[in-house]
């Protein structure tokens, strides 16, 4: 489904991802591990499309097409979500007039007509049940005046209701108390089938006893340098992040 | 000096035709007024010299007046065409009098000594206005719908109000001034407001003129004691636009609200001037200013609040935030607070930016189309303004203007 090849990317000049490999097929789910800083969220965000970041070199192919060509909007429509590190507050735009206004764009897209306001609704109901949002949430601004956890349940019903095929969860798992993460991790295994696929972006190995993920990728300084199974997770946990950096003096040694 | 008394002189002799109701004291008064020029600071920033230039008749009414009503409303129904006072649905309560004003009812009421050109014009030419009285302690069960049609024929519409509230009186009025057709024409419109002791008057007034349209507003707002005036100004289009808002609160524990929503394009000129005069104790004014500017329109904002030596205990707030949508789009914003009393609490803000790039992308990575952004985001952002037109078919009805002269298709 998704295949990034080689991948290098700065922002203002600096050169963040050296060399990003990934392969992600449907049905699976990918963790990606590794110090602040590391990339995580800039590799999450190249593959949303924030145009601030230069694609030097290498390519993301999703489904065999060219991601580094579609806009933000046309890779979303095509199946790519990305849930936000830090969703954004949108002062004066109702959350339930954004999501209709999204849901209705990707079916433009697909060729159906907009959904009758009734189905929308009902539609509406049963994904903000799933992540346990507070009705009154749907119709406040975007994100504002949400607490953390909300900003993330938010995060979660929004992929709900637009049921993309890649989705990329940023650091869902930051800043919930042990029930929320539950809560999450229900809303993502809920909606995890063997035709899409998730790639979990977390700095802590807490969230994967939830979401148990098919591989584990550390990330280090924009590169993957290390691949392995669920266990890697746990290694790392108790290691530390140290660990990756002596492993990687040692090889540069050798 | 002299090129500009011939200038005025042309300009004036153009109107001066088929009138027969005008104030001579008026007349004589405009024999000592000149135009703004560009020395003249309160119109710095606006240019009438392209307005003065034009030779422009006080038109006819024109037949075909399209349906400009507010859809649902309930409402008493005054229209004007080109300046004439042409339908006025008199109130079925005589403690209501909605009725043609004469020049007789504006020399008995007007207050001040108004020394300003567009505004003596407007007293020596009109020939055509409205006056509305409520009785003491009457309350208006309907709004008032005042609809102003002008063609683009080089017109020159006059348009003069007075409303009065006697003590404890409440209304509700929303003005619209639409264009039948495109052209370069003039609305000059005055009014004069008296809120008494405990009366309550919320206005409404919807700018939706054609692109060449040029408009100049002027309120005389005199505030009594315990009074509350709101006016929520939303301009949606017109060429030149110049509002003049000038408010006396002239007595204790009085409310004042100025709310004002532009979203301007292509060459249009807007110019909001707000001025509040606290000349007593205890009130509370606060003004909102939201504007949105794109291609190579301009904004004007230009709040004065005075806060008199014996006004203690005042709350003034101002704000003012801007979104420029272009490069060349650009603002001019400008608060002055001149306070002369001790205790009061007074704070203004004004703000020119862009829209927020992370919450465009925020909405774009969930396959919502830049235009549509702009467009959520256009409306969450008017949405500060609108709230506080509380009537839901008047807001309908400005949503849907909004919509058809942005295409937003949301
Ligand atoms: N907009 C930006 N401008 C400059 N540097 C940035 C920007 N965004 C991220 N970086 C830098 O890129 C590196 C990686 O950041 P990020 O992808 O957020 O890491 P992570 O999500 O793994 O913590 C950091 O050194 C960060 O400071
Ligand atoms: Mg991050």
């Amino acid at each position: 489904m998704l295949r990034i090849n080689d991948l290098h990317a700065s922002i203002e000049g600096k050169k963040i991802l050296n060399g990003i490999t990934l392969e992600v097929n449907a049905g699976e789910i990918h963790a990606i591990m590794g110090p602040n800083g590391s990339g995580k969220s800039t590799l999450a965000s190249v593959i949303a499309g924030k145009e601030e970041y230069e694609i030097e070199s290498g390519e993301i192919l999703f489904n065999n097409e060219e991601l580094t060509e579609l806009k933000p909007e046309e890779r979303a429509r095509e199946g790519v979500f990305l849930a936000f590190q830090y969703p954004v507050e949108i002062p004066g735009v109702s959350n339930i007039n954004f999501l209709r206004t999204a849901l209705n764009e990707k079916r433009a897209h697909q060729g159906l007509d907009p959904m009758a306001a009734k189905e929308f609704l009902a539609l509406v109901k049963e994904k903000a049940a799933l992540v346990q949002l507070d009705d009154k949430l749907k119709n406040r601004s975007v994100n504002e005046g949400f607490s953390g956890g909300e900003k993330k349940r938010n995060e979660i019903f929004q992929m709900a209701m637009l049921n993309p095929k890649l989705a990329v969860l940023d650091e869902t798992d930051s800043g919930l108390d042990i029930d929320a993460l539950r809560i999450v991790a229900h809303g993502v295994n809920t909606l995890k089938s063997a035709e899409n696929a998730t790639i979990v972006v977390t700095h802590y190995q807490r969230l994967l006893d939830y979401i148990v993920p098919d591989f584990v990728h550390v990330l280090y300084n924009g590169k993957i340098v290390k691949t392995g199974s669920k266990e890697l997770a746990l290694e790392l946990e108790e290691k530390g992040y140290d660990w990756i950096k002596q492993e990687l003096g040692e090889e540069i040694q050798a | 000096m002299g090129e500009a008394l011939t200038k005025k002189n042309r300009f004036l002799s153009s109107l001066t035709e088929g009138n027969s109701t005008h104030s001579y004291a008026a007349l004589k008064e405009l024999e000592h007024l000149d135009f703004p020029n560009r020395k003249t600071e309160d119109w710095r920033y606006t240019r009438v010299a392209p307005l003065i230039n034009k030779l422009l008749r006080q038109s006819a009414v024109r037949p075909e007046t399209e349906n400009f009503y507010i859809p649902q409303l309930q409402s008493h129904k005054i229209v004007f065409s080109n300046g004439n006072l042409i339908k006025n649905e008199v109130a079925d309560n005589n403690r209501i009098t909605i009725k043609k004003l004469e020049t007789s009812d504006l020399l008995l009421n007007s207050q001040a000594s108004i020394d300003e050109i567009f505004t003596t014009i407007n007293t020596a030419y009109t020939h055509g206005g409205i006056y509305i009285h409520l009785d003491k302690n009457t309350i208006l069960e309907k709004p008032i719908e005042i609809i102003h049609l002008i063609d683009g024929q080089n017109t020159f519409a006059q348009i003069r109000k007075l409303i009065v509230l006697e003590q404890g009186a409440e209304a509700q009025i929303v003005e619209g001034y639409y264009s039948s057709e495109t052209g370069l024409s003039f609305t000059n419109a005055v009014s004069e407001i008296i809120v008494k002791d405990n009366a309550k008057l919320h206005l409404d007034k919807i700018q939706f003129e054609s692109e060449e349209h040029w408009h100049i507003n002027s309120e005389y707002v005199y505030q009594e004691s315990n009074s509350n005036f709101t006016i929520n100004t939303i301009t949606l289009n017109g060429g030149t636009v110049r509002n003049g808002l000038n408010i006396s609160v002239d007595g204790n524990n009085c409310e004042t609200n100025l709310n004002g929503l532009y979203l301007l394009k292509g060459k249009q000129h807007v110019d909001n001037h707000t001025k509040v005069d606290h000349k007593q104790p205890h009130c509370t004014s606060s003004e909102l200013y939201k504007g949105m500017i794109d291609d190579q329109a301009t904004g004007v904002f230009n709040g004065k609040v005075f806060v008199r030596e014996d006004a203690q205990k005042i709350e003034a707030f101002q704000q003012n935030s801007n979104i420029l949508l272009s490069e060349n789009a650009s603002m001019n914003a400008k608060p002055e607070l001149e306070i002369y009393a001790d205790d009061v609490k007074c704070s203004h803000g004004s703000t020119t930016g862009q829209f927020d790039d992370e919450a465009l992308f925020y909405l774009k990575s969930r396959g919502i189309s830049e235009k549509n952004a702009h467009a959520l985001m256009a409306a969450g952002f008017a949405e500060d303004v609108l709230v506080n037109v509380t009537n839901e078919f008047i807001k309908l009805h400005i949503n849907k203007l909004l919509k058809e002269r942005f295409n937003w298709e949301l």
